[in-house]
C-alpha cells in the first residue's frame, strides 16, 4: 500500500511576511512542493490606477516596511525615462545613498535577526541574544546606521517621504552628510566582523543551477541603475523586461509565478549580482568577499548569508564614498512634464530586481501600472531548490526536514509581504 | 526616571494601525516628559525607543478573537507574554518577540506593560473597523491610567 507522508508548515517564522510550505511525500519520493502564498488583491497596482504620476513615489515605499527605497526608486526610473528626464549627478548620488541605508538596514535585520540563528542552532533571534548579546547588539547598530541615513535623507526611515519625482524635495547639505562619516565607519568595521563571523558557518552543499538575473552598469555594483543581465548572456533594458519575463497565476498562489519567456526558470538577488558584478565591489569588500571563501560566482544559497554579509560592507564603504563625492545641487529637482505613454524601471532591492511598468495619460494621470517585486520573480526558483533538496534529504525525521527547509526559504530572504503584500509557512509527509 | 509609550502597527492593514492612532490621540494627554515613539513592527526601533527608560507602555493590535475591540492589559514586566495574541504578521518579529529580545539583551524597562486592542480586519487598506473605532476612547483612558501611575511611582 502507498505511504503517503506530509510535511506541513502553517507559520513561516523568521520571513518578512507570512506564507505556507507543503511538501507532500508518495512512497518516500517527492510528490509536490508547494510555497503557498496568501496574496491580497493586487492592492497598490490598482490603487495607483487614477492617481497623478507624481503620487507613484509615495504611493509605491507604502508596499513594503523593509524596502521602501527600492519601490520608490524603480517609481522614478519609470516614470523619469518616460518623461525624458535625466537627474543631475548630486541628486543620482543621494538616490544611490538612500539605497545604501536601505540595504544596510535590510541584510542587517535578515543576517542577524533572521537567519544567523538558523546556521548557530537556536530557534531565533531570542536566543542567540541569550548567549550572543554582542552580536546581536552589533546586528542592531549595524541596522540602525541603515535607519540612520535613510532618515536623513529620505526624511523618515520607514517610508521615507522625500523622493519625488524629478529629484528630492529637498536636498541635504554637505554639512548634513558629514554627520554620517563616523556612524558608517563604525558600520563597515562592524560588517567586516559580520563577513568573518558568517563565513565561519556550516553551509550545506547544495547549488541552484538556475539562469541569475541581475542588474548590471559599467561603473559600479548595481543599485540604483543598470541594465537586466544574466548569466546566460541575456542584455537587455528595462523596457524590454516584459519581451523576456512573464508571469502567471497558479492557483494555490495568490502571488504570480515569474520564468523567462520559454520557460526557464531564474533568480534574482545576492547569488546573481554577486556573480555578474563581483568585479565592480570596492576593494575592501572584494577582499572580505575572498577572505571568506568568496571567489568566483557562488551558487550555493546556504552561502547567500555571506555574500550579503559582503554586500553589508560594500553599502557601507560606497554610502562613505558618495557622501564624500556629493556636492549640493542647484536645485533639490529638476521640472518633469508629464507624457503620454509607457515607462519602465528597474533597480536592486535587497532581495534582488525590481520591475515597474506606468501607463500615463497626457496630463499625468496614471493609467496602468504593473509591479513585479524580486519575492514573486524568485518562487519558482524556491520552490525547485527545496523540492531538489527535498529529494536529497527525505531519509531525515519530519522535524529535522521541516528546519531544513526553513533555513531554505529564508536563504531568499523572501519579502512575502512585498511579493504578496503577505506570508505562513507549512511541510506535510 | 523616564517612561515611554509606543504604538506599534501597520497604517496600511486596517485594525493593525489602532496602535498608531491610540497614541497620535494621546499625545496631547500623556502626562509631562514620557517620551512618544511609533513603528512598525521591527525589532531595533522597539528596543530603541527603550533605551533609557525604567518604564514603558506598548500599544498593539491583537490577533481577532471573537471580541472585536476588547482591550488587553498585558504585563511583560518580569514574564514573557504569549506571543500568538500579539500581531507578527507583516514583519517578522512581532512585539512579545521584540520584547524578548530587549530582556535577552538586558534593555527591556524595569515595568513594561502593554495594551492591545483585539483587531476585526487586518486586510489591506485604511482605517480601523467600526468596533475598534468604539475602542478607541477605553483603550485611551486606560493607557492614560497606566502612564500617571507610572509617572507617579517613578517620582517618587
Amino acid at each position: 500500500m502507498a505511504e503517503r507522508r506530509t510535511i506541513r508548515t502553517d507559520y513561516l517564522a523568521r520571513v518578512e511576511g507570512e506564507g505556507a510550505l507543503t511538501v507532500v511525500f508518495e512512497d518516500g519520493h517527492v510528490e509536490d512542493v508547494e510555497l503557498r502564498i496568501f496574496e491580497p488583491p493586487r492592492f497598490f497596482e490598482a490603487f495607483l490606477r487614477g492617481r497623478g504620476f507624481a503620487e507613484a513615489p509615495d504611493i509605491t515605499a507604502r508596499i513594503c516596511g523593509i524596502c521602501p527605497v527600492a519601490y520608490q526608486t524603480s517609481a522614478v526610473n519609470a516614470l523619469e525615462s518616460l518623461c525624458g528626464v535625466e537627474v543631475p549627478e548630486p541628486i543620482r548620488i543621494l538616490r544611490r545613498l538612500l539605497y545604501c541605508g536601505e540595504w544596510i538596514e535590510s541584510h542587517a535585520l535578515h543576517v542577524y535577526m533572521l537567519h544567523a540563528p538558523d546556521f548557530l542552532g537556536y530557534d531565533g533571534a531570542i536566543e542567540l541574544a541569550r548567549d550572543a548579546p554582542d552580536a546581536v547588539t552589533r546586528g542592531l547598530a549595524l541596522k540602525r546606521t541603515g535607519n540612520d541615513v535613510m532618515t536623513l535623507i529620505g526624511g523618515r526611515e520607514i517610508h521615507p517621504v522625500n523622493v519625488r519625482v524629478g529629484g528630492f524635495y529637498r536636498a541635504p547639505t554637505r554639512r548634513e552628510l558629514r554627520t554620517l562619516v563616523e556612524p558608517l565607519e563604525r558600520a563597515r568595521e562592524a560588517a567586516l566582523q559580520t563577513v568573518r563571523w558568517v563565513s565561519e558557518f556550516d553551509f550545506p552543499d547544495r547549488d541552484v543551477e538556475c539562469e541569475l538575473v541581475a542588474l548590471v552598469h559599467p561603473d559600479d555594483y548595481p543599485l540604483e541603475r543598470g541594465r537586466i543581465a544574466s548569466t546566460l548572456g541575456l542584455d537587455i533594458a528595462a523596457a524590454e523586461y516584459d519581451e523576456q519575463f512573464v508571469e502567471e497565476h497558479v492557483a494555490r498562489s495568490n502571488a504570480l509565478h515569474s520564468h523567462r519567456r520559454g520557460g526557464g526558470t531564474y533568480l534574482c538577488g545576492p547569488l546573481a549580482r554577486f556573480a555578474l558584478n563581483e568585479s565592480r565591489l570596492s576593494p575592501v569588500a572584494r577582499e572580505a568577499a575572498r577572505e571568506a571563501g568568496l571567489d568566483g560566482p557562488c551558487r550555493n544559497p546556504f552561502r547567500s548569508i555571506v555574500v550579503r554579509s559582503v554586500e553589508l560592507v560594500y553599502a557601507c564603504d560606497e554610502a562613505l564614498r558618495l557622501v564624500d563625492a556629493y556636492e549640493e545641487p542647484e536645485t533639490a529637482a529638476v521640472p518633469v512634464t508629464p507624457a503620454a505613454g509607457t515607462g519602465y524601471g528597474v533597480s536592486e532591492a535587497p532581495r534582488g530586481l525590481l520591475y515597474h511598468r506606468y501607463r500615463l495619460d497626457g496630463d499625468g494621470t496614471i493609467a496602468h501600472a504593473k509591479i513585479v517585486p524580486p519575492t514573486s520573480q524568485n518562487q519558482v526558483a524556491i520552490e525547485e531548490d527545496l523540492r531538489a533538496l527535498v529529494e536529497a534529504h527525505a531519509a531525515l525525521p519530519d522535524e529535522e526536514l521541516r528546519a531544513l527547509c526553513e533555513q531554505s526559504i529564508r536563504n531568499y530572504d523572501p519579502c512575502i509581504s512585498c511579493a504578496t503584500h503577505f506570508l505562513s509557512l507549512q511541510v506535510l509527509r | 526616571m523616564r517612561t515611554v509609550l509606543v504604538g506599534v502597527g501597520n497604517e496600511l492593514r486596517g485594525d493593525d494601525a489602532v496602535g498608531l492612532r491610540l497614541v497620535e490621540l494621546l499625545r496631547p494627554s500623556v502626562p509631562r516628559g514620557v517620551g512618544i515613539f511609533t513603528c512598525d513592527q521591527e525589532p531595533s526601533r522597539l528596543i530603541e525607543s527603550f533605551d533609557g527608560a525604567d518604564a514603558a507602555v506598548v500599544v498593539d493590535a491583537l490577533e481577532p478573537a471573537g471580541a472585536p475591540g476588547a482591550v488587553r492589559r498585558l504585563d511583560a514586566s518580569d514574564a514573557a507574554l504569549e506571543s500568538r495574541s500579539l500581531r507578527s504578521s507583516t514583519h517578522a518579529f512581532g512585539v512579545a518577540d521584540t520584547i524578548e529580545l530587549a530582556r535577552a539583551l538586558g534593555r527591556l524597562p524595569r515595568r513594561t506593560v502593554v495594551f492591545g486592542v483585539e483587531g476585526a480586519d487586518f486586510t489591506a487598506g485604511f482605517g480601523l473597523s467600526v468596533p475598534v473605532r468604539e475602542a478607541l476612547g477605553a483603550a485611551a483612558a486606560a493607557i492614560l491610567h497606566e502612564l500617571e501611575e507610572m509617572t507617579c511611582t517613578s517620582r517618587r
